[in-house]
C-alpha cells in the first residue's frame, strides 16, 4: 500500500451537458495531492455530474486531469487504479459475501483472464481489517446494516488503492454516528495514505469539518470556492440555497450552519 | 468450509448429477434394455441423443446464465436478443419452400437457416439497440430484442399463412423443439461452436461477477463494460444459435437451470456458470427421457416435457428460496 503516490487531481473547463440540458457550465478547480475538496450546492446544481465526468461515468467537455493525465484517454482499467468512486446509492448484490464484494476493488489490477492473486485477497483483507469488518468476511451483504454497508463500500474503494477517492453523498443515509464513523475513517485513509478526496456533500456543517476546501455549485455554475470559512457564509448560503440560516463559530473556527425558524 | 472448497463440493454432486443422467439416457428407450443385441441402437440412436442433450442443455444453461448476468435481469433467456425469433425464421422459410426440394443440397440447409437467422437477428437487435439508445443501458437493447422479435413473428405469420397444413404442423414441430433425429453428424455440427462459445463465457464469469454491482460501477471498477457485453452477448448467441439450429425451440432450460443452480449455490457466476453447464445438461438428458416413451412410438416434443418439469420446479424453489441475480 506504500505504493501509492499522492496525486493531484485537476478540473479544466469542464463542462457537462445533457442532451440540451446544461448541468455543469465551465468550471475550473484543482485539487492538491492529499487535499479534501468537498463540492457543495442544493439538489441539481451539478456535484454528482463533476464527480462521474472525473471517473469516466459522463461525457465531459474540456479535461479532468490525475496525475498529470486526462481521465477522458485513459483505457478504464487504468483509470480504475487511479480512480476510485464511491456511489450515492451502490448496488449491493444480495447473496455477494462480504470478502468477495471487498475483493471487487482489485478489479483493476486481475489481468484480463486472470483471477485474483493471493496479493489481492490479502489486500482485500488488510482493507477489511483496517475497516473493523474483518469478523464479517464470509456474511451476505443482504444480512448487514446500512451503516456496515456504507463502510464496506468504502473498503470496495481502499481496496482499488487509488490515490484519488470520489465520494458521492457518502453519508446521506447514516445516522450522526456512522456520519462520523465513515468520514473519520475517509479522513484517516487521507493522512495515512495521502489519499486526494473530492466529496459531494449535503450537509454543510460536516463538509467544513472534514474537507480543507469548499466549491459552491449552483445551476451547474461554481458560485464560490474557498476555505469553509470563507464559503460558509450566511449571506452565501442564503443567496444560493434560498434559505435563511445562521452560522456560528466555534473557538476552533468550525462553522456550525442553522436554519432560521420563521416567526410566528 | 471456506466458499471455494463448497463450491467444488457443489460442482461434483452436479457432475454426479450429469453421470446418472446419462447412464439412464443410455439405458433407457423403447428399443428396451442395454444388450449386445440392440447395441446399433444404442451407439446410434441412444448415444447421439444423449450427447446432443447435454450439448443443447448445457449450452443453453450457460447462455441463459450468461444472458442474465450481463443483463441483471432474472427473467432473461438466452433467446432474449431475438436469437429464438430469427431461428424460426429461418427455419420455417426453408420447411415452408419444402424439404423435397432442398434434399439434394449438400449441406442440410434447416439447421444452417436457423443459424444463421438466429445470428441475423441478433445482429440487428445489436445495432439497432446500439444505434437508437444510448451506449450504456441495456434496456434499449432488451427492448430492440422485443421489437426483432415481433418482426420475425410477424414475417413468420405472413409465411406460415401461406403454407398448406403439412408445412404448418413442420414448423410447429421444430418450434416446439426435439432431439428425434439426432445422430453424431448433428454433434460434430455444433460442438465446435458450442466449445468455443462455452469456453469464451466460461473465460467471462469474472466479469460476470463485476457486472452484479450495476454496470455503472463495473466501469468504475475498470471493466470495459460494453466490450465484455458484446462479447458475452456474441459468444452466447453464436452457441444458441448452433445448438437450435439441431433442437428446435426448446423453452425454459436457460431460465431454470441457472435460477435453480443460483438458489442452491449462491449466485457467483464464478460457480454458477460452470455448475449450470452440467446441470442443464443432466436436465435435458433427463428430460428427454419421458419424451420418448410417453406416447411411444410417437414422441412427445421436448420442449413440452422441460416446461411442463421445469415449471412446477422452478415454482417450489421460487417458494422456498430467495434469489438475486
Amino acid at each position: 500500500m506504500s505504493s501509492m503516490q499522492p496525486t493531484q487531481l485537476v478540473f479544466r473547463d469542464l463542462s457537462v451537458s445533457y442532451d440540451t440540458q446544461v448541468a455543469v457550465h465551465p468550471l475550473s478547480l484543482t485539487v492538491p495531492a492529499g487535499g479534501w475538496l468537498c463540492l457543495i450546492g442544493p439538489n441539481g446544481a451539478g456535484k454528482s455530474s463533476v464527480l462521474r465526468s472525473a471517473c469516466g461515468l459522463v461525457r465531459h467537455r474540456g479535461s479532468v486531469t490525475v496525475a498529470g493525465q486526462d481521465t477522458a484517454t485513459m483505457s478504464t482499467r487504468h483509470r480504475a487504479r487511479l480512480l476510485a468512486f464511491v456511489p450515492q446509492l451502490p448496488l449491493l448484490p444480495a447473496d455477494m459475501t462480504v470478502f468477495d464484494y471487498v475483493l471487487l476493488g482489485r478489479s483493476p489490477f486481475i489481468s484480463y483472464f486472470g483471477v485474483a492473486s493471493a496479493r489481492d485477497r490479502a489486500t482485500a483483507g488488510e482493507v477489511l481489517t483496517q475497516l473493523d469488518l474483518a469478523g464479517f468476511a464470509d456474511r451476505r451483504l443482504e444480512t448487514l446494516s446500512g451503516g456496515e454497508c456504507q463502510r464496506l463500500v468504502l473498503a470496495r474503494a481502499m481496496a482499488q488503492e487509488a490515490p484519488v477517492l470520489l465520494l458521492d453523498e457518502p453519508t446521506s443515509a447514516l445516522d450522526i454516528g456512522h456520519q462520523q464513523q465513515a468520514l473519520e475513517l475517509v479522513d484517516r485513509m487521507r493522512w495515512e495514505r495521502g489519499l486526494t478526496v473530492v466529496s459531494a456533500m449535503h450537509d454543510l456543517t460536516l463538509a467544513g469539518v472534514y474537507a480543507d476546501r469548499l466549491a459552491l455549485l449552483h445551476e451547474g455554475r461554481l458560485v464560490a470556492d474557498g476555505s469553509p470559512a470563507e464559503v460558509l457564509r450566511a449571506e452565501i448560503l442564503s443567496e444560493f440555497y434560498g434559505v435563511s440560516v445562521r452560522v456560528h463559530y466555534e473557538d476552533d473556527g468550525t462553522a456550525i450552519v442553522l436554519p432560521n425558524r420563521r416567526a410566528r | 468450509m471456506t466458499t471455494s472448497r463448497r463450491g467444488w463440493v457443489w460442482l461434483s454432486a452436479a457432475m454426479l448429477l450429469l453421470a446418472v443422467a446419462v447412464v439412464l439416457g443410455v439405458m433407457v428407450g423403447p428399443a428396451g434394455r442395454l444388450s449386445a443385441a440392440n447395441w446399433n441402437i444404442i451407439w446410434n440412436v441412444r448415444m447421439p441423443r444423449v450427447a446432443l442433450a447435454a450439448i443443447v442443455g448445457a449450452m443453453l444453461s450457460l447462455a441463459g446464465a450468461s444472458y442474465q448476468g450481463v443483463f441483471r435481469n432474472p427473467l432473461v433467456d438466452p433467446y432474449l436478443l431475438g436469437a429464438a425469433g430469427g431461428a424460426g425464421l429461418g427455419a420455417t422459410i426453408v420447411i415452408s419452400l419444402g424439404r423435397a426440394t432442398t434434399s439434394e443440397w449438400i449441406v442440410d440447409p434447416l439447421p444452417l437457416a436457423a443459424f444463421l437467422g438466429a445470428i441475423a437477428a441478433v445482429t440487428v437487435t445489436y445495432l439497432a439497440g446500439a444505434a437508437f439508445g444510448s451506449m450504456r443501458t441495456s434496456t434499449t437493447l432488451v427492448l430492440a430484442g422485443v421489437a426483432v422479435a415481433s418482426l420475425t413473428s410477424a414475417i413468420q405469420a405472413f409465411v406460415l399463412q401461406r403454407s398448406s397444413d403439412g408445412v404448418i404442423r413442420a414448423v410447429y414441430n421444430w418450434l416446439l423443439g426435439s432431439l428425434v433425429n439426432a445422430s453424431w453428424h448433428d454433434v460434430r455440427l455444433v460442438l465446435p461452436y458450442v466449445v468455443v462459445s462455452g469456453a469464451v463465457l466460461l473465460a467471462h464469469r469474472r466479469h460476470l461477477d463485476v457486472l452484479r454491482v450495476g454496470d455503472d460501477e463495473a466501469l468504475t471498477l475498470g471493466l470495459d463494460v460494453r466490450r465484455v457485453r458484446i462479447t458475452i452477448v456474441a459468444a452466447a448467441t453464436v452457441g444458441t444459435a448452433a445448438v437450435v439450429s439441431v433442437s428446435g425451440l426448446i423453452a425454459f432450460v436457460g431460465i431454470v437451470v441457472p435460477h435453480a443452480v443460483r438458489m442452491v449455490c449462491g449466485g457467483s457466476y464464478r460457480r454458477v456458470l460452470p455448475i449450470s453447464i452440467a446441470v442443464g445438461a443432466a436436465f435435458l438428458i433427463l428430460a428427454d427421457i419421458p419424451g420418448r416413451m410417453l406416447q411411444n412410438p410417437a414422441e412427445t416434443p421436448l420442449g413440452v416435457v422441460t416446461a411442463f418439469c421445469g415449471a412446477p420446479f422452478f415454482m417450489v424453489l421460487l417458494r422456498t428460496r430467495r434469489t438475486a441475480v
